[in-house]
């Protein structure tokens, strides 16, 4: 296996920080070096936060108080509601 | 002192209905699957909210309760079973983004742009659900490896797998979509 081909092999456990400290050692040090996965990296790095920023709906309005209703207590007073 | 609590309890799950909501949004097809999935979730919790053990991760425990909801209703995206060979490279959608516009182009800062959003909605939801569900709690709902397997009730490994498996197959979707 080349080194780009073990670099490869690191990328998704060195984004989500969950590599050990040799690995990210070898990732590192042949990042440092290796313009083709440098660019890979950062790519994939921007991948993940553009699905997130893209992905995410916010809340529709309305769902809210719709929730809220759904409490058994009466916030004001930390009782049940009165019927 | 326990309607106080109970009170606590609902003030900091309604806090989380965003978050809630964000991940159960890409668990469904449509936004009024989505509110209502929502609701029950929120319709159950607060029933049974003394067994949650404060001080422990309340979005984790709700969405377990999501989760849990929508697979009971069978209400998760219907899909075939899938078709797509397994992709062994990381580097896919890079390398074929590349292969088009040539090395430099990975290095401009918006070259992600080139997907649309709806692209990336629709190869989302084209996942097979074991793998979209993981997919969608890692990295929109944010959970860490370890609150994904107990949302999903499965392994840390089978977390770890469906995960790396899970955004192989997306980068390859996007692939044929910035290709098409």
């Amino acid at each position: 296996m080349s080194d780009c081909d073990k670099c490869e092999k690191l990328l998704q456990g060195y984004l989500d920080r969950e590599l050990s400290v040799d690995e990210v050692t070898v990732a590192e040090m042949h990042l440092e070096g290796c313009d083709y996965c440098r660019r890979r990296y950062r790519f994939e790095a921007s991948l993940r936060q553009y699905v997130r920023t893209t992905a995410v709906e916010r809340m529709p309005p309305g769902l809210m108080a719709k929730l809220a209703q759904l409490r058994a207590t009466d916030p004001g007073t930390g009782t049940s509601p009165s019927l | 002192m326990e309607a106080r609590d109970r009170v606590r309890f609902e003030e900091e799950a309604l806090a989380l209905a965003d978050q809630v909501y964000r991940v159960a949004r890409r668990f469904v097809s449509t936004r009024e699957e989505a509110e209502d999935l929502v609701q029950d979730t929120y319709a159950r919790a607060f029933r049974s909210w003394q067994s949650y053990t404060p001080g422990t991760n309340l979005r984790a425990w709700l969405l377990r309760i999501l989760t849990n909801l929508n697979v009971d209703r069978g209400r998760r995206l219907q899909r075939r079973p899938d078709e797509t060979p397994l992709e062994e490279h990381d580097y896919y959608l890079a390398n074929s983004i590349a292969e088009t516009g040539g090395e430099q182009v990975l290095d401009q800062d918006r070259v992600v742009e080139r997907l649309s959003q709806d692209s990336i909605v629709t190869a989302l939801s084209s996942l097979p659900d074991d793998f979209r569900d993981v997919v969608v709690l890692v990295d929109i709902g944010d959970f860490s490896y370890a609150d994904a397997a107990q949302i999903l009730d499965i392994p840390l490994g089978t977390v770890m797998s469906r995960l790396h498996r899970g955004r192989r197959l997306l980068k390859a979707k996007l692939a044929e979509e910035a290709a098409a």
